[in-house]
């Protein structure tokens, strides 16, 4: 626990949710993102997910759309401090786009249209912890939120839920994405506050 | 490979008003490592009960040795906020950890052309780079547009127009959108791509651009920039949303 400042008192009343250490909540959706939004025409938005053989398995926007489709409901916290509880999503498991992979890798490399990258092992993309989504809250997903289709980690701080997702490059070997490679932590656990390189 | 950021208490040695709901506070930090322009801190309050929380806020000039300087802007309801520009005192004690950031930042040893464009208190990341290109005697031409309310509401005001005025190389164009100076040709209107043509680089110069300010206009900015024919991989945004509190 830190030092108490001298005449702060809590405002907020958080205390019956508890949330990640450092985090408060909030009613609105910020919007975080490293440059402009990229403009995506949906009839050449593809998405791909590369085995670290160089197989390629290949998704365009119609065929995402019929594959099944899941509509979870979770928490999303975000580096910057605020969460945001019993958010709706509709989009495709991982699990299911992964099925036909073959691959062996450890690692995933997430590539977004802009040039956005955003690293994690691959075990944390599977087992219904991750989507590809492109509807929130029974719209169809903004583009400042990452419309298109983004992805959707809700177990990661939220800069891994890269918007604008591209594709998925399966690797041997962990390789740091855009906020990892500046001063951000590699995984990124809310609950255990890794944040920063280091914490 | 990388040292954790140690939580450090610092201690407010100074305060200055920038606007009725503004203060820039000057804090001591033992050990402070520094710090590039465009770069923030965590801050962090506990209350009594053992309530902590945290916000981030962007360092505003170059350190002095160990000394930092924060402009915090108060937010309706912003418990942080409202204790950083109310509350606390000098002499008072605060937790922080920084610097961090290593994409919103300009490298002073950079001599390419900079665009700042800056919506309300937006200007405070981009204030530290102005002042990190003159404490570095740099000739990196720089160009802000500062989007703000009314001049009531600007923040450095007097410390800009004494920059531009002496340096050739620092041209700042204020942008009012409620409420013009007398004197000031252009009615107040929101930033539009005209103000970005007049007042900003050519897209040919290949400037770096630095967008700060709340989402709306960070977008609409950013989307006006590519729309002009800057590349997109040379514009950096950050964002204040209402919930910096």
């Amino acid at each position: 626990m830190g030092i108490v400042s001298p005449g702060f008192r809590r405002r907020r009343r958080d205390d019956d949710v508890e949330l990640p250490p450092g985090q408060y909540l909030t009613q609105d959706f910020p919007v975080l993102s490293a440059g402009p939004t990229p403009n995506i025409p949906l009839d050449r938005w593809q998405f791909t997910i590369s085995s670290e053989i160089g197989q390629e398995y290949q998704w365009t926007w119609d065929e995402l759309l019929e594959l099944p489709a899941e509509e979870p409901t979770v928490d999303i916290h975000c580096v910057t401090k605020w969460s945001k509880l019993g958010t709706t999503w509709r989009g495709v498991s991982l699990d299911l786009l992964m099925e036909e992979v073959e691959t062996t890798a450890d690692y995933a490399l997430v590539h977004c249209y802009g040039g956005y990258t955003t690293n994690l092992p691959l075990e944390d993309l599977l087992d219904g912890k991750a989507w590809v989504v492109y509807e929130y809250e029974g719209s169809e997903l903004a583009p400042q939120h990452g419309g298109p289709a983004r992805l959707l980690v809700p177990h990661l701080y939220f800069w891994k839920s890269a918007k604008w997702v591209r594709g998925i490059q399966l690797q041997e070997f962990d390789e740091p994405g855009f906020w990892e490679s500046v001063g951000y932590h590699n995984y990124g656990d809310p609950w255990r506050e890794e944040r920063y390189a280091g914490d | 490979m990388n040292a954790r950021l140690e939580w450090r208490v610092a201690k407010l040695s100074g305060v200055h008003h920038e606007t009725a709901t503004a203060r820039t506070l000057q804090l001591d930090v033992p050990g402070w490592p520094g710090h590039l322009p465009g770069q923030h801190v965590d801050v962090r309050l506990t209350d009594e009960d053992g309530y902590s929380t945290q916000r981030s806020y962007s360092l505003a000039a170059p350190a002095d040795g160990d000394r930092i300087e924060l402009t915090v802007q108060r937010v309706k309801d912003g418990e942080v906020s409202e204790y950083l520009t109310d509350t606390f005192s000098v002499g008072d004690p605060v937790e922080l950890r920084g610097p961090v950031g290593g994409w919103f930042v300009w490298h002073p040893s950079r001599t390419a052309p900079v665009l700042l464009v800056a919506g309300g208190s937006g200007i405070v990341p981009l204030m530290a780079m102005v002042r990190a290109r003159r404490q570095a005697r740099s000739r990196a031409p720089f160009r802000l547009l500062y989007s703000v309310r009314s001049p009531s509401d600007q923040f450095y005001a007097s410390e800009l127009r004494r920059l531009a005025r002496d340096d050739g190389g620092l041209d700042v164009a204020t942008l009012y959108t409620r409420s013009v100076p007398t004197g000031v040709m252009r009615p107040p209107r929101r930033i539009g791509v005209a103000d970005l043509e007049m007042y900003g680089w050519p897209p040919q110069f290949e400037p770096t651009c630095f967008v700060c300010g709340p989402t709306g206009f960070v977008e609409k900015v950013a989307n006006s920039l590519v729309g002009l024919g800057h590349d997109p991989r040379r514009i950096r945004t950050e964002r204040f949303g209402p919930t910096g509190g």
